[in-house]
């Protein structure tokens, strides 16, 4: 099991436009995802592939998230996902 | 040749293909299981497929998109195929033998709901997943998808009825004209149809019958549509073409043909709305609805956040008249940290001024709001309340205004009683502003949005104009010659526009699009004229006669097309 954690950037945290990006990226990969607030048992953790479970989490801008996969490939994914977090995606 | 008659409420000739809207999607009935035939496993990946298609199809629409509309789209897009949403409802297939299209109902619900319980932002986003489960279950169904069809090519739209949602989606260069079979002169089609100026009859029994690729013409004004134009209609229609773009200007100047100024405002739903309005030449703002800056919000908006929404209009209008009218929901625009969902009557419930009673301190919150937002622009700030029945609520009302700064206090006129007590109730304000569309609906008795009562429900009607005439006199009596304008729906109509100004109606405020139609008609008669069609107009038998001989009377009409 990998785990990364990574801070909000987004201004108005992780809905809208930025949930759309983040959860279409999540989907491309080869590896199942899951998020869950920091803090949170890692069994509440939702499906970081569904928009809907990122707009049910409502991780706020400066929050943080623990991001979690398994199997092959599964530091690269999360490496990059982390990128994707930290970067304000509502300033595109 | 086949012909419908409906009720004319947006002016234009124009000949086209017909598309009819699809019906909305039914739900499927509780506890509808698979059929025999279908293994679970066959009706998850069904299921998987069709919202596939959808999300496909939502993609492809946000690529041609722009703004908002697109992020709107592709976030839509994503939730078609959403693994909480689809792995909920395979669930109920697998475990209970649920039909894919039950079970899709079910999951998006519960979605919906937690969403909808998440509050704020979240909570708008509910409706989306709804639309989206609309258009899965059209697809499971094999029916086209919900909501105004996706077409490169211009068509005429032919609908039951719209709703506000769907001006969103309602591109005006593809989307020729509306004709409904429901809806009457009051209704959203008929407001959508104006505010975008596009030719709409509304009210036409039977052309939900009209096939799909049906070549039709429809006159706006006259309210026809006929299947199979003559030569004759051809013609009309492309010399309104050439009408439409020489109407398309007003200079700005609201005036008769002897010089009795009548100024032409606009009646605007945002900022948005009011940068438009100011480009068209409007003389002002003479209703900002504010509640359409909050339409679909669970909570009452911040401070901050009217005065962004009222500011904007406001620096739209320099040095202009802008009149504020406080929240008016209730009955068809229902707000939910407002309206009591519950009523069995809304139109006759708590709405407008009224909420007053049951939510103390939204309506002084909102006026402290218009006030801040007032402060340091240039526009010349009024606020009025909507629905008020009483010279006391006037008073209330006025007194209201005094302790928030704001020195222009006014009201509605549309529930009958206001018209009949004009004299008393302008003793308390400094304005009064009649809105045709609800003083109509009450004096007639007649429901805005039913289409077998748009016959009663047209302020042509001589009991609404003499209301009217009430209103003009009550001024006049009371004796400080405090304006009287309307803002209703009526001064959108060129005709009824030079009957009110015969009336003695000081301003009239309508959508942008109408101004230069209204203008142009106005320029041509004199005020003695305009009071002779107000005669005429209030001694006709009925409101199809009062229209008729006031028409004939204006044939500068016929000349434009209006």
């Amino acid at each position: 099991m990998s785990e990364r954690t990574a801070t909000i950037a987004s201004r108005v945290g992780l809905h809208a436009r930025p949930a759309a990006i983040f959860a279409e990226a999540v989907g491309a990969l080869p590896v199942e995802v899951t998020i869950a607030l920091e803090g949170d048992p890692a069994d509440d953790a939702m499906d970081a592939s569904s928009i809907l479970s990122l707009m049910s989490l409502g991780a706020a801008n400066g929050q943080v998230v623990v991001l979690r996969a398994e199997g092959d490939g599964a530091d690269e994914a999360l490496e990059s996902l982390v990128k994707i977090l930290e970067t304000d995606l509502d300033a595109e | 040749m086949q012909s419908f008659t409906g009720v004319g409420v947006s002016p234009g000739r124009i000949v086209g293909s017909v598309r009819q809207m699809p019906k909305a999607v039914s739900e499927p009935p509780a506890g509808e299981k698979l059929a025999s035939s279908t293994t679970a496993e066959d009706a998850a990946v069904t299921l998987r497929t069709a919202a596939k298609v959808v999300q496909t199809e939502l993609k492809e629409r946000s690529v041609g998109a722009t703004g908002a509309g697109k992020s709107v789209l592709e976030a839509t897009a994503l939730m078609a195929a959403d693994p909480m949403l689809i792995k909920g409802a395979v669930k109920l297939i697998t475990n209970n033998g649920t039909s894919a299209e039950r079970a899709i109902w079910e999951s998006a619900a519960s979605v919906a709901e937690m969403l909808h319980n998440l509050g704020g932002y979240m909570a708008e986003r509910s409706t989306d997943v709804l639309d989206v489960r609309s258009r899965i279950v059209a697809e499971l169904r094999g029916v086209p998808a919900p909501g105004i069809p996706a077409s490169d090519t211009p068509f005429i739209l032919v609908a039951d009825d719209l709703a506000p949602a769907d001006t969103a989606t309602l591109n005006p260069a593809i989307v020729l004209a509306l004709v409904t079979s429901g809806g009457g002169p009051q209704s959203h089609t008929a407001i959508i149809a104006r505010a975008l100026g596009l030719p709409a009859v509304v009210a036409a029994v039977g052309v939900d019958a009209i096939t799909d690729g049906t070549e039709i013409y429809v006159d706006g004004a006259a309210g026809s549509v006929t299947v199979d134009p003559d030569a004759d209609q051809v013609a009309a229609a492309a010399a309104w073409a050439t009408t439409a773009a020489t109407l398309a200007v007003f200079d700005g100047n609201g005036v008769t043909a002897d010089g009795h100024l009548v100024p032409l405002l606009a009646n605007v739903g945002g900022a948005k709305d009011a940068v438009k309005a100011a480009a068209a030449n409007a003389q002002g703002v003479g209703l900002l609805r504010t509640e359409f800056c909050f339409l679909e919000r669970d909570t009452e908006p911040s401070h901050e956040e009217q005065i962004t929404a009222y500011r904007g209009v406001f620096d739209a209008f320099p040095g202009k008249k802008v009149v504020v009218r406080t929240l008016d929901a209730g009955a068809d625009k229902p707000l939910p940290f407002l309206t009591d969902a519950s009523e069995p009557n809304p139109a006759l419930g708590v709405r407008g001024y009224r909420t007053d009673f049951t939510s103390p301190g939204v309506l002084k919150r909102q006026l402290a709001a218009i006030a801040a937002a007032a402060e340091g622009t240039e526009a010349d700030v009024w606020v009025m309340a909507p629905m008020i029945s009483t010279a006391d609520e006037a008073g209330d009302f006025a007194a209201m205004c005094a302790e928030a700064g704001l020195t222009n206090p006014g009201v509605m006129v549309e529930v009958p009683s206001a018209a009949l007590t004009a004299e008393t109730i302008l003793g308390k304000v400094n304005f009064a502003s009649l809105g045709t569309n609800d003083l109509t609906q009450y004096a007639m008795a007649a429901d805005r949005q039913l289409g077998p009562l748009a016959a009663l429900n047209t302020p042509w009607q001589p009991a609404v104009l003499r209301l009217i005439q009430l209103t003009v006199a009550g001024s006049l009596a009371e004796g400080n010659q405090k304006p009287v304008g309307v803002c209703g729906e009526a001064a959108a109509d060129p005709a009824l526009a030079v009957v009110l100004v015969g009336l003695g109606v000081n301003t009239l405020s309508m959508t942008a699009r109408a101004l230069s139609a209204v203008g142009a008609v106005l320029n041509t008669v004199t005020l003695a004229e305009a009071q002779r069609l107000a005669t005429i107009a209030l001694a006709a038998p009925n409101a199809l006669e009062a229209r008729a001989q006031v028409r004939a009377e204006l044939p500068v009409l016929d000349e434009l097309g209006l």
